[in-house]
């Protein structure tokens, strides 16, 4: 069994429950043990925007300098939020040596220097990159066959480009994991448009319009349901459908599954990891085809 | 001692307004072996260059240093004034203060300074200088030229029609290059095959053209004057010279594969010619397709030839020719819709680019002329063309503009509303480059007679929804987004050089700029020429451009080939590498580090010579001798030593 560290962040110790521990339970599946970094502390959640933003990246640095600290140069995460922040935070301090310096002149009660060598790589790339999709496919137990899904990717996964882990306009890799899996994945044009992110605090009819859209194209590709990477997307496209369905009657909502929970299901392993009872839309139907 | 003339040009306020040309003129009036030393506003217009002569005369000098612009542009300016005075041109040598120094700084005091050592360097080294005479050699007067679309067949024609001989190499099975794929061609709206298959006839049948399809330059050696080209020619399959080009061959056929001149939109056999009035109009065998060749049943087409021509013959032929000059001319092909995500990346089949809407529309094309959907074949109502799909955008594409996609969008969209009356053409550009005899006339012509919508704006979404494409645009003159369903799309790729472009300049040796287009020697004043002598380029291999500009280029090309061969004999620069054969140990590291194959060993005499027409004056094996055996002519170790000396104001040590 190999090991990687791995950073949770907030959302997977709370709402995200579901993505975690079907997550580590695949890891484990497939021979790869998530340790989880000691001590960890906020991602830092939004990146900065701000010219002078020094400041926001001190909350990534110290993930990274625990991850130095517990001898690795590189953790996995899940959340693409947190994958988005401390993959363009790390790339910023591991290479601008100037930067690093105040960082570490910021972080002074640390014991030790961050010394720029740590990196992230997201929980998709691990899947794709070096447990391969090949060896998933050898791994699966219950092919979903019969089913139809929407690759979501939301855009932290995919932009900016220094923090894309796919072609941004035309990413792959939800497709051929959702296609070795055993189900079907369909067109959807609109894997990549915006879910509304963190305008569901304030602009909730936002974030209905948003929600319809996107639901409402994968219906028209005739997908069962929507395959999502990202704790807010899922919130937005899965939650939210309660606000869409008051304004819209008629609206038929459609159920939202992490890429970690598909992949539990086809490698067959204990359904108590995914969770369902954390989800808005019922998933019944849809375990109910696969059992078919 | 030498007499020098030093004669510093203004270059109108180019360099006068950052260097103070008079002071410095006054500096060097004292300076060792100086007769004279003035300065004139354009040095060289015709008063200029009298003033060189009649200094040469008066002052009797056998040295003149021109400080002006690069000597790329005005050398040989200077060199033929200083002939024409009876001085040899090789004791005349430019000091560039223009774009070495006034053109790249700011500070007066600083530049003037820099010019006075820059030109202290030059006069350091025409003191130096020996008299040269050029080197002369024989000149084989056959040409070749590569590729056979447009650029390459007027080219081929017009050197044949000078009356020499010419071999056209062409890749394809056919000559006829993009131009036989186009349907009309702007802005006269000329039937581009009734315009093109005349010359492509003419080519096949001029006694002085010997046309290679399907074949290939696969190494040249040798140097201008005097090449060595291996040609390829690849196996057809089919003995051209029994066969009668009856067609019967493809009709039994049984195999069927996406056309490529067809754009994938129709489809061809194993055995076929590329379309009906190719060039020669004979088949060959593609024999990654031919059952024959993958299984090694069938032989249907052999059954049926009366003449017996198909062989399966899959040996390549190789031929070695004798050539002087080479025209280079192997064209575009466009950016693949593959690559730009956000426009489906070549996955929504009604998403086409700019050739292939050509086929559409030609009356000889896969639906006969009717502008049909490749999704369903149904007619197409709504039509969106894209500007710039990968031109003109730095960050993920490609940085240039391809120069015509803008008149033939705008031709392609008038055709459309000839063909389909109650049809829409919608056209989203960044803004309409319509330079060109008659080009903006006809851009008016769209949006009036033909109603085609211009939208100002980038489409940044499109994606199939139902049987139509969703475009997701904005016009950015009214700053309102901009939603259409549309029957097809098509992408006005950028134009890129034909792949292998880079792995062909390699073989021969020309230069490359940094979008992989064939780099001229000069943009402005020698853009027919590569920096390596005896290539000439033609058409969209050296820069995205329109029929006429290529077919003019083309005729550029061909008259530098004819003006090549209409002397006696060529004359080479003789400011090459020579051999001190006392010193030369015959270590052989110069033979290795030669990029040019013009180093040679002399076995008898256990020594490296210089091949002198192959040298190219590059100075790698002067560099690379360890026993300093080798020197550049007018540019040895010691005027390099003094030069550098001269620029860093060290005095000479007596």
């Amino acid at each position: 069994m190999k090991e990687i560290i791995y950073y949770p962040g907030c959302t997977l110790k709370n709402t995200a429950k579901n993505f975690e521990d079907s997550a580590l339970a695949c890891a484990e599946a497939l021979g790869y043990k998530l340790r989880e970094l000691e001590d960890w502390y906020c991602c830092g959640t939004v990146f900065s925007l701000t010219s002078d933003d020094l400041m926001h990246h001190i909350a990534p640095a110290r993930n990274l300098l625990k991850v130095q600290e517990a001898g690795e140069d590189r953790f996995t995460t899940l959340c693409s939020m947190c994958y988005n922040t401390l993959k363009r935070s790390s790339k910023r301090i591991n290479e601008i040596e100037d930067d690093r310096e105040k960082i570490n002149s910021f972080m002074y009660e640390e014991e030790n220097d961050y010394e720029g060598k740590v990196n992230i790589i997201h929980f998709l790339e691990l899947l794709r990159d070096e447990i391969g999709f090949e060896t998933i496919m050898k791994n699966v137990k219950k092919p979903l066959k019969n089913l139809n899904l929407a690759p979501y990717y939301g855009c932290m996964l995919l932009r900016p480009l220094e923090a894309a882990i796919d072609d941004p306009d035309s990413p792959k890799v939800l497709e051929e994991l959702i296609k070795v899996l055993g189900a079907k994945s369909v067109y959807f044009p609109f894997k990549n448009e915006c879910c509304g992110a963190y305008e569901t605090v304030s602009e909730v009819d936002f974030v209905v319009e948003r929600a319809r859209n996107i639901i409402g194209n994968a219906k028209r590709n005739k997908a069962d349901a929507l395959v999502v990477s990202c704790p807010l997307c899922a919130f937005n496209l899965d939650n939210r459908q309660k606000n869409v369905v008051i304004k819209y009657p008629d609206f038929e909502g459609m159920p939202v599954f992490y890429f970690t929970q598909i992949l539990a299901l086809a490698l067959d392993l204990n359904p108590e990891v995914c969770h369902y009872n954390l989800h808005y839309q019922p998933v019944d139907d849809i375990l109910r085809r696969i059992e078919q | 001692m030498k007499r020098m003339g030093l004669f510093i040009c203004h270059c109108g306020t180019n360099i006068a307004d950052t260097v103070d040309v008079e002071a410095l003129a006054k500096r060097f009036e004292s300076y060792p072996g100086i007769e004279i030393s003035t300065t004139y506003k354009y040095m060289c217009s015709h008063p200029g260059q009298e003033m060189i002569k009649e200094s040469i005369e008066k002052y009797n000098l056998d040295g003149v240093i021109v400080a002006a612009c690069s000597p790329t542009l005005h050398e040989v300016t200077f060199r033929r004034v200083t002939r024409a005075s009876g001085v040899n041109p090789y004791q005349c040598e430019m000091a560039n203060i223009r774009e070495q120094c006034s053109w790249v700084h700011t500070d007066n005091v600083k530049a003037t300074e820099k010019a006075e050592r820059i030109i202290k360097s030059i006069i350091e080294k025409v003191r130096l200088n020996e008299d040269l005479d050029p080197i002369k050699v024989d000149v084989k007067r056959k040409a070749l030229v590569i590729g056979g679309g447009i650029a390459g067949i007027q080219a081929a024609l017009d050197i044949a029609d000078a009356g020499y001989p010419v071999i056209l190499v062409e890749k394809d099975p056919s000559i006829g290059g993009h131009m036989a794929q186009l349907s009309e061609t702007f802005p006269t709206l000329d039937c581009s095959q009734c315009i093109l298959t005349p010359k492509m006839v003419e080519v096949a049948s001029h006694p002085n053209i010997e046309l290679l399809t399907y074949s290939e330059v696969k190494k040249v050696d040798g140097y201008v004057g005097n090449f060595k080209v291996l040609i390829e020619e690849k196996p057809k399959g089919v003995d051209w010279d029994i066969c009668t080009g009856c067609g019967e061959c493809s009709d039994v056929c049984p195999i069927s594969v996406p056309s490529e001149f067809e754009r994938g939109l129709g489809e061809r056999t194993a055995i076929y010619t590329p379309f009906p009035q190719a060039v020669p109009n004979k088949p060959v065998i593609d024999t990654d397709n031919c059952l024959k060749f993958k299984t090694g049943a069938c032989g249907l087409c052999s059954q049926q030839c009366d003449a017996d021509a198909v062989t399966y013959n899959d040996d390549p032929n190789y031929r070695e020719e004798d050539i002087g000059a080479i025209v280079v001319a192997t064209g575009y092909e466009l950016y693949p819709i593959l690559n730009i995500g956000e426009y489906g990346a070549g996955e929504i089949d009604d998403v086409i680019d700019g050739l292939a809407f050509e086929r559409l529309l030609s009356a000889s094309g896969p639906t006969g002329g009717e502008i049909r959907r490749p999704s369903d074949g149904k007619i197409v109502e709504d039509v969106v063309f894209i500007q710039c799909a990968g031109s003109r955008d730095p960050e993920k594409h490609k940085p240039y503009c391809s120069r015509i996609c803008c008149m033939y969008s705008t031709k392609q969209a008038m055709l459309f509303k000839h063909s389909v009356h109650h049809g829409q053409p919608y056209i989203f550009y960044i803004d309409i480059r319509s330079g060109g005899k008659g080009y903006e006339e006809f851009v008016e012509r769209a949006q009036r007679e033909d109603g085609v919508i211009y939208i100002r704006g980038k489409v940044s979404k499109l994606y199939r929804d139902g049987d139509k494409v969703k475009i997701i645009g904005v016009d950015t003159i009214s700053n309102k987004p901009v939603e259409i369903e549309a029957d097809l799309v098509v992408l006005a790729m950028a134009m890129v050089p034909t792949p292998g472009t880079d792995k062909l300049a390699n073989t021969l040796k020309v230069g490359t700029g940094t979008n992989g287009f064939l780099q001229e020697t000069h943009p402005k004043l020698r853009p027919l020429e590569s920096i390596t002598s005896g290539f000439f380029f033609a058409g969209c291999a050296q820069a995205p451009k329109d029929i006429p500009d290529a077919v003019s280029q083309a005729s550029g090309a061909a008259s530098k080939v004819v003006g090549l061969f209409s002397g006696e004999y060529l004359q080479l620069e003789p400011t090459i590498a020579t051999v001190d054969e006392e010193k030369c140990s015959g270590c052989r590291i110069c033979i290795s580090v030669c990029p040019y194959n013009a180093r040679v060993f002399d076995e008898i005499k256990g020594i490296a010579r210089v091949n002198e027409a192959l040298c190219e004056s590059c100075g790698a094996c002067v560099v690379a001798c360890p026993s300093g055996a080798t020197n550049q002519r007018n540019l040895t170790d010691e005027q390099i030593s003094i030069m550098a000396k001269a620029i860093l104001s060290v005095e000479e040590e007596e």
